[in-house]
């Protein structure tokens, strides 16, 4: 069967590499022992090798997979100007947002894995089998939402790259409803993530109606920027090829996703200084710290300051269209929100406790050991999707190359 | 080779030996337990595929009950008595906590442990007692759970001793993704330990901090383990699994006082039925002024506080 083939073909395809590919494979490969080391651990004692504990009971692995889901989401800004607005430069590369989703969503899953004490127990989550308590549990919602979001992106994906290796257009009726529902399915996967946290009437520092315009925002800043620095590391080491346009253009929708993310943030500030209750606490662990407990305080600072420079690069279009300062913003976009989302999200959220206790909590060894494996099985999944892609799509994969190899044979 | 250096390898050598002891001890562990539930022991199948409590049959209860009663009657030293007994007509349990005589000496928090088989290492308390200062109030971000002084009540601080406030309306229940955790008629939330998977969603959701979970293996000594438990209740923990207060719920449903109740000095714990008109919880609310936790939060606990004296 001709799908098979092509199966068999993308695996020959990943197989095979110069030795830079295989070096960063056998790199990945060894994060990952490193974290499975990590995780036999953890499976054996307990969760007690975090440093999570009663008082903070979500943590690093919570936060990553946060920043994770927007980075799965953020996929939607190369999908909607590539086939909403039909606009070429984007659409040549929009399939690399997707494939960067589908891997974002299989880190999201691995990172609740990781999480959840019991991982043999999960198919109490199931629909059917389990019993999933839907519609009150938002994470049972997150759960729906996640899978939802991957299976069509796989599909998606699967679908076109299939089609452009057999060389034939693909069926616009087909494809073209499951695209449009993904854009309002990300959206929602990422709403409904911050809703995770915002229904939480215990938890103030979350229980703002900001969150999840937040969430989106801060999404559609830090995907496009993951995407553009694989982008140019895609130029470099492949065939893989970009017009400048593109870029420029990606460059910009995140200025103003930036800009969004930034004015809610100082909403938000605004609210907690002027009305100065009780509930400040929170953002003064963040920004000041409290006592001798400042540990978070450095990483609070570090992420709205490059996150204002990174906009300031972004919003300028002499840096935005020059390489070296939109690399430098995308970089800083990504640490600003990955910082955001990975500390300064979870850990306030938590610290002080409901009880106004104080526990200060950063990753132990094993939770950044685990995190660093499932972040290398992210990345192998996505170099493998990616290397078939390229092959595809700017090396003249196809049947017909096939065909043209036997036939020289 | 010096003897020095010569040292220095014999230590790498020895440590190298160590871990690769160690990652081999953690690979059979790893293999053992998925032996275990692909092919061999069927308890461990079974209890991997155990329906959620409220699914089982009477039949499969019994049978589970009898298993964990010989598994802990074996690791105890002890015969073990584990009772389903469920809610009792015409009840709902209701607690009142006088705060004006809380000396903060911690027994009820001790007598809950030994009672409900909390998990001496790693530590879990059921009852955290806050002391709070007098000039502030009933005020958490002012409060300390971790005071040791040569002598209670300190002066000028209160106690306000803070558990499971068995909420009306449970944000830890809707929380939770997979209907672990519930409300019985009588008012008390329970958890199922075999159901729960982990995920920690009712202790972000609390407002109280009442949720507490099973980092690591729970320990208790034989010595010190209560034979006399309840499914839903003071059974021995598993690893990974959230527990709570559950008013003693082996001891309530069975008409006694909870230990917390029986253990305080002061005689500040007072609890009883919400149903019977004649119960000192109905006299409390008609005749003292109580007042509940974070009332903003509309959980409508089932757990006042007042001030008698």
């Amino acid at each position: 069967m001709n799908f098979f083939r092509f199966i068999k073909e993308s695996v020959k395809v990943v197989l095979h590499g110069n030795k830079w590919y295989y070096t960063w494979l056998l790199f990945l490969f060894a994060l990952i022992f490193w974290g499975a080391g990590g995780y036999i651990q953890q499976l054996d004692k307990g969760l007690i090798v975090t440093n999570m504990g009663d008082s903070i009971s979500w943590g690093f692995y919570i936060g990553n997979f946060t920043f994770l889901v927007g980075v799965a989401a953020a996929a939607i800004m190369l999908v909607i100007p590539a086939y909403i607005y039909n606009w070429k430069p984007i659409k040549e590369v929009a399939i690399f947002g997707e494939l960067l989703a589908i891997s974002a969503v299989i880190m999201c899953m691995l990172f609740v894995l990781v999480d959840v004490g019991s991982p043999l127990r999960l198919w109490h989550m199931l629909p059917f089998f389990g019993k999933l308590n839907i519609p009150s549990s938002l994470l049972g919602w997150d759960f729906l939402v996640l899978s939802f979001y991957f299976i069509l992106n796989l599909v998606i994906v699967t679908y076109l790259l299939y089609k452009y290796f057999n060389k034939k257009e693909y069926n616009k009726s087909f494809v073209f409803p499951l695209i449009l529902l993904s854009i309002p399915v990300a959206i929602s996967l990422h709403s409904v993530t911050a809703f995770l946290y915002n229904g939480l009437a215990a938890r103030p520092y979350w229980n703002t109606a900001l969150l999840a315009p937040k969430f989106l925002a801060s999404a559609f800043c830090s995907g496009p920027a993951v995407l553009l620095i694989l982008f140019q590391v895609l130029k470099k080491t492949t065939n893989f090829k970009i017009k400048d346009e593109a870029i420029w253009k990606i460059a910009e929708l995140m200025a103003y996703a930036m800009f969004l993310n930034l004015f809610f943030f100082f909403s938000e500030i605004f609210k907690e200084v002027y009305s100065n209750t009780e509930h400040i606490v929170h953002l003064k662990y963040l920004f000041q710290g409290i006592g001798e407990n400042n540990d978070i305080v450095f990483y609070g600072w570090i992420s709205i300051i490059i996150s204002v420079i990174a906009f300031l690069l972004f919003l300028i279009p002499a840096t935005r269209k020059n390489i070296v300062t939109l690399n430098i913003g995308a970089l800083l976009i990504y640490f600003g929100v990955y910082i955001e989302k990975g500390i300064a999200l979870i850990i306030p959220g938590f610290t002080p406790d409901v009880q106004g206790q104080i526990y200060a909590y950063t990753p132990s060894l094993t939770e950044i050991r685990i995190s660093a494996g499932i972040f290398s099985i992210g990345f192998l999944i996505f170099t493998l999707l990616t290397k078939v892609a390229v092959a595809i799509i700017f090396d003249s994969f196809s049947v017909e190359s096939l065909k043209k190899k036997k036939a020289a044979v | 080779m010096s003897k020095k250096t010569k040292e220095i390898h014999e230590k790498v050598n020895r440590e190298e030996n160590l871990t690769r002891r160690g990652f081999l001890k953690a690979t059979a562990a790893v293999s053992a337990a998925a032996a275990l539930s692909a092919c061999g022991s069927k308890a461990a199948f079974e209890e991997l595929f155990q329906r959620h409590f409220k699914e089982l049959s009477k039949e499969e209860i019994e049978k589970i009950i009898n298993r964990l009663e010989n598994r802990y009657s074996k690791k105890y030293g002890k015969k073990f008595s584990i009772s389903v007994k469920g809610p009792i007509e015409g009840t709902e349990f209701a607690y009142a906590l006088d705060l004006s005589r809380c000396i903060g000496c911690r027994r009820c928090v001790y007598a809950c442990v030994e009672e409900n088989n909390l998990s001496r290492s790693p530590q879990t308390h059921w009852i955290q007692v806050l002391e709070m200062e007098k000039e502030k109030g009933v005020d958490f971000h002012h409060s300390n759970l971790h005071y040791s002084h040569e002598e209670v009540p300190h002066e000028g601080h209160f106690y306000v001793p803070v558990a499971c406030q068995q909420c009306r309306n449970t944000p830890c229940v809707s929380a939770c993704p997979v209907q672990a955790t519930w409300q019985e008629p009588d008012g008390i939330v329970v958890v199922d330990y075999n159901w729960c998977i982990g995920c920690r969603s009712c202790m972000a959701a609390c407002p109280y901090g009442a949720r507490h979970f099973n980092w690591g293996e729970p320990t208790i000594p034989a010595e010190k383990v209560n034979p006399d438990t309840h499914f839903l209740g003071n059974r021995p923990r598993y690893k990974n699994v959230v527990e709570k207060c559950t008013f003693c719920i082996q001891r309530v449903r069975e008409g006694l006082y909870p230990k917390c109740v029986e253990a305080c000095p002061t005689g500040a714990r007072k609890f009883g039925n919400l149903l019977d008109p004649e119960s000192e919880i109905r006299y409390i609310l008609k005749n003292k002024r109580v007042l509940v936790l974070k009332e903003e939060l509309n959980t409508q606990p089932r757990f006042y506080y007042f001030f008698a004296a």
